[in-house]
């Protein structure tokens, strides 16, 4: 099983026999003093123009790897890329050399991150650094580069842009600021966008405008849009599909409503039983068991096996259970899928 | 503070990494068979912060390289009778300015002194001087760091002035001064001298630590630690010796030990200008101030003294980089 | 379940952090208003939440009722007790009514003691709480109580994870037997499926130890799982207080609204049709709150009464809770973009 044919969800397949940006069994591992931590194990996914995919995992799960893999922005060492391809438009971006791979960056495939504090140079200007993006990558003059900072803060909806494009990051507030970022990232029309947590450290009213703000830079640009994240609110809100992640594997891969409706991974549906509700007042909340493991030691066999409530030995014997395709749209990686699928409330 | 831990940028990656580093404690046990009660967590044996910077000493060549030399510098001080069987003060006037011999490795000086056994005997003087003055910057340069960084408001304000006051004098020409206001002569104790020189050096340096200490304490007095314990009604001697003193340390340990090597130094050089450490002590700044003059004719004279001299302050200071590396969380 | 005692009763905190400037004359140009006339009583086995974003004053009101900052002005009473009169060893003793739960799990252990010695250390304070013999056997109890294993008692805070260290902050919390918890975003740094866990121990404690939380936070949906009765915080004062059903599903305050339609539901059913208020603009500064109504700049119900004239945190007519909001009422509906 190809990871092509997990199709696209709603949306363009297009011209391509495959869709616009696809990882294909992505390794990658860090050796550290206490041994290898394999953090991405065989991770498979695609996206295609104007579609979004909600990579879905808590911390350590390596989605954040993942990403910062296909950017080229691993570092190395203690990072090392083992296997696995990135094919960008058919080609394959993993594999070439530093000189080419950086005209790809910014150009062909742009990253937003959770801090835009820090992620934003204090000493220069926003609008510089906007600029600077023209100026490298276009030539354009700094003064042709600042006249399109503005248009594109505009575009982010910053208020008074025209007056602003000569404040410096730490005079913005923090939701201005991942606009700022966000407009940097979308400056040279990328086709691919990866959001790394990008409202994670915002307030949820300011988290509400910058997702519609991406949302609708997406449909307009017609961006593949990879947003990465733990918040299960925040994907149900945007994503068309999501791939969830665990202990540095993909685990379960489906369509949005299927994910929130009909989980078929035991992790799946165990995290969503675990998030209170703003809309309901429940009881008890489920809880997952156990820690994630590290990374250094995951357990034999399948790596939640020893949180899981379906988990029989079968689970524990052998090699992890590999993703396999259950529907058109559907697959995920465990041998006890249909009893969860089955038990649903 | 209301923010997630997780911060961003160029932090993400640090972070991300520090997820799989991070986590000694998060093994899973295999569950257990039915009925047995749920697995535990195991998170290992006790290991305190100190242990792990110790297992990271350990396996630095720097440290060990560093901490073999400074051993055997401070047996060399203790005993030096264990290096020669030579009197470093008996000297024949005729066999003055000989260059090395199967008698005497590193040939005789000036006074017809045995350069070798001078040598080690002057270790003595040196690491005397370097250990102590350091001890007492820390202690001078530590307390009041941490009256300046604990109690802010004037008591901070007041400290800080002084420490600014003192930063301003430059640190040989106030050891000039102070030495000659208060002469030292053949007849004084080897004791007094060297603590003279401790004392002037001490004065002027204990601003450095000052400052270090002020400003780690403010950085570890911010946090929700210390904030659980003033939560507590803990007392502010408590504060300050259970939870801020041991974290504010590190940058102050590092930074005595590198500047051990510049205190020794620091006392060379004013031995060599005649106003710190006299005759009859012996010491490579001594050695180094009569060999001076006849550096073209008689090079044994110098070299010798000299290189024992770089090396011990090159020792302390692999030491202190050695301590810092093995210290510093960020390269956990 | 709540019972009608009041343990907790707050009137009118208010606390400006001066804004000074020079070096050695220091003069004051300004006040940071954190918190600016805070009230409400706290029952005997209730939780409430404080709810709110960043700037509104919250972690500020922590810092108030723990006593670890001096109110410019207001009182609060424990036990009947006054909070900021007490001095010396009349506070400490009633410190030990009163303890905080950190957000970071990270900066909240001291990582040079061991988990027994965190969890002693209140006993070491107040001697007069545990013998001197008895005090392993209670740190072991209390590491018991929170989920942990009594045999790690000798380790180090860097060898559990995030949600096993917030335990031990709550171990710590519990160990004098306060009445009062105040947990200042204790979730937050957490990993989702570790946050079920640390909610639900809360719970049990809560339960198991009749105790009285305040909950503060900026997670609605935690909010409202964990609280009996809910305060919305906006720029240092409460704008809403109500039990947990009417401000979450008849909420009346603009600012409550378009909070709670912000708050992204996990499922994608219907998510075309949700209403979101977007608000405009950014909050303003804590240094210069907006004349009369603190939201009026950024509210779409907003008039000139509410530039002018300061609503009052009142239960109003045909409303069954406290809203500070001249126009406040169910289901208005907002405009949405």
């Amino acid at each position: 099983m190809t990871v092509t044919d997990i199709t696209v969800g709603p949306g363009e397949g297009g011209s391509r026999d495959e869709p616009l940006l696809v990882v294909d069994d992505l390794q990658v591992e860090f050796r550290t003093r206490e041994g290898v931590a394999r953090a991405v194990n065989g991770v498979s996914y695609t996206v295609d123009a104007g579609e979004t995919l909600a990579v879905l995992g808590e911390s350590g799960c390596g989605k954040s790897v993942t990403a910062q893999a296909i950017m080229g922005i691993l570092d190395t060492p203690p990072g090392f890329v083992t296997g696995g391809s990135v094919r960008l438009d058919g080609v394959d971006i993993l594999h070439l050399p530093e000189k080419q791979r950086r005209t790809y960056r910014g150009e062909a495939i742009a990253m937003i991150f959770q801090d835009a504090l820090s992620a934003l140079n204090p000493v220069y200007t926003v609008g510089r650094q906007i600029a600077e993006m023209f100026k490298v990558h276009r030539g354009m003059s700094q003064k042709d580069g600042l006249v399109k900072a503005v248009e594109l803060m505009d575009l982010v909806r910053i208020p008074a842009a025209k007056e602003r494009v000569n404040d410096y990051p730490h005079q913005f507030s923090g939701g201005m600021r991942q606009r700022i970022m966000i407009a940097m990232s979308i400056a040279l029309e990328p086709q691919v966008l990866i959001a790394d947590e990008p409202t994670t450290a915002l307030d949820v009213t300011v988290q509400a405008q910058v997702m519609e703000l991406l949302a609708d830079l997406q449909d307009e640009l017609n961006m593949a849009l990879i947003l990465i994240t733990h918040d299960l609110g925040v994907v149900a809100d945007v994503a068309d599909r999501i791939a969830v992640m665990y202990a540095g594997r993909i685990v379960e891969q489906a369509p949005v409503a299927d994910v929130y409706h009909r989980p078929a991974h035991p992790y799946t549906k165990g995290l969503l039983q675990s998030i209170p509700r703003v809309d309901a007042k429940g009881s008890e909340l489920y809880a997952i068991k156990g820690l994630p493991p590290t990374l250094t030691r995951v357990p034999p066999g399948c790596s939640f096996n020893p949180r899981c409530a379906y988990a029989q030995d079968s689970c524990r014997e052998g090699g992890a259970p590999p993703l396999e395709r259950i529907s058109d749209t559907r697959a995920v990686a465990c041998y006890f899928h249909e009893e969860v699928l089955g038990a649903q409330q | 503070m209301s923010e997630p831990t997780h911060l961003g940028g160029s932090r993400d990656r640090e972070n991300v990494q520090n997820e799989f580093m991070r986590a000694r404690a998060e093994d899973i046990t295999l569950p257990a068979p039915e009925g047995a009660p749920e697995p535990t967590d195991d998170v290992g044996k006790p290991r305190s912060l100190w242990q792990d910077a110790w297992d990271d000493l350990r396996r630095n060549k720097l440290f060990i390289v560093g901490s073999v030399l400074v051993l055997i510098l401070i047996v060399m001080a203790a005993f030096p009778q264990l290096f020669t069987s030579v009197d470093p003060r008996e000297c024949v006037l005729q066999n003055s300015r000989q260059p090395p011999s199967s008698e005497a490795w590193f040939g005789y000086d000036l006074q017809g002194c045995d350069v070798y056994a001078r040598t080690i005997y002057g270790a003595r003087a040196s690491i005397l001087v370097g250990i102590f003055t350091t001890t007492a910057v820390m202690i001078i340069g530590g307390l009041i760091g941490i009256i300046a960084g604990f109690f802010g408001g004037w008591v901070d304000g007041i400290a800080s002035r002084i420490t600014d006051v003192f930063l301003a004098l430059p640190l040989l020409l106030g050891s000039i001064l102070i030495l000659t206001a208060f002469p030292s002569t053949t007849d004084t104790p080897e004791l007094v001298v060297i603590g003279k020189v401790v004392l002037a050096l001490a004065l002027l340096g204990w601003t450095q630590l000052a400052r270090i200490m002020r400003s780690s304490v403010i950085q570890v007095k911010n946090q929700d630690y210390v904030q659980a314990a003033r939560a507590l009604g803990a007392t502010s001697t408590r504060i300050i010796g259970r939870h801020v003193l041991p974290n504010s340390l590190a940058p102050v340990i590092v930074v005595a030990m590198i500047s051990l090597g510049a205190y020794i130094s620091a006392e060379a050089t004013l031995s060599f200008l005649g106003i710190g450490l006299q005759p009859p002590v012996i010491s490579w700044g001594i050695a180094v101030n009569d060999a001076a003059t006849y550096v073209r004719t008689s090079p044994h004279m110098l070299f010798f003294p000299a290189m024992f001299l770089s090396v011990t302050v090159f020792a302390f200071i692999m030491l202190g980089d050695a301590v810092r590396d093995a210290l510093d969380p960020k390269l956990r | 379940m709540p019972s009608s005692d009041v343990v907790l009763s707050v009137q009118d905190l208010v606390k400006h952090f001066p804004l000074t400037k020079g070096i050695v004359v220091k003069k004051q140009v300004g006040a940071v208003q954190a918190v600016d006339g805070v009230s409400f009583d706290l029952h005997r086995g209730e939780t409430l939440g404080i709810v709110g974003e960043s700037g509104c004053g919250k972690s500020t009101l922590a810092k108030l009722l723990m006593v670890l900052e001096r109110p410019t002005s207001g009182h609060a009473a424990l036990h009947g007790d006054d909070l900021y009169a007490a001095k010396g060893g009349a506070l400490r003793r009633l410190r030990r009514q009163i303890q905080i739960v950190f957000q970071d799990p990270y900066s909240s252990l001291n990582p040079r003691m061991t988990v027994g010695d965190i969890i002693g250390e209140p006993f070491d304070i107040h001697p007069e709480v545990a013998p001197k013999g008895d005090r392993v056997s209670r740190v072991k109890e209390l590491l018991d109580v929170v989920g942990l294993n009594p045999e790690h008692i000798n380790r180090y805070p860097h060898q559990f994870s995030g949600g096993q260290r917030q335990r031990i902050g709550i171990a710590r919390g519990l160990a004098l037997k306060p009445s009062v918890i105040i947990c200042d975003e204790p979730v937050s740094a957490l990993d989702v499926s570790v946050q079920a866990q640390v909610i639900n121990l809360l719970g049990d404690l809560q339960d198991e130890f009749d105790l009285s939380y305040i909950f503060i936070a900026h997670d609605l949906s935690v909010v409202r799982h964990i609280s009996d009765r809910v305060g919305v915080m906006y720029l240092g004062k409460i704008v809403e207080l109500g039990n947990e059903e009417q401000i979450y599903e008849r909420p009346t305050h603009p600012y409550t609204k378009a909070l709670l339609s912000a708050v992204p539901v996990p499922d994608p059913e219907g998510r075309e049709d949700r209403n979101r208020i977007v608000l405009t603009g950014d909050p303003p500064s804590p240094v210069n709150p907006p004349p009369g109504c603190r939201f009026h700049t950024r509210c779409w119900r907003a008039t000139d009464t509410c530039s002018q004239q300061e609503p009052e945190l009142v239960i109003r007519p045909g409303i069954d809770h406290a809203s500070a909001c001249h126009y406040a009422e169910v289901d208005s509906a907002a405009p949405s973009t």
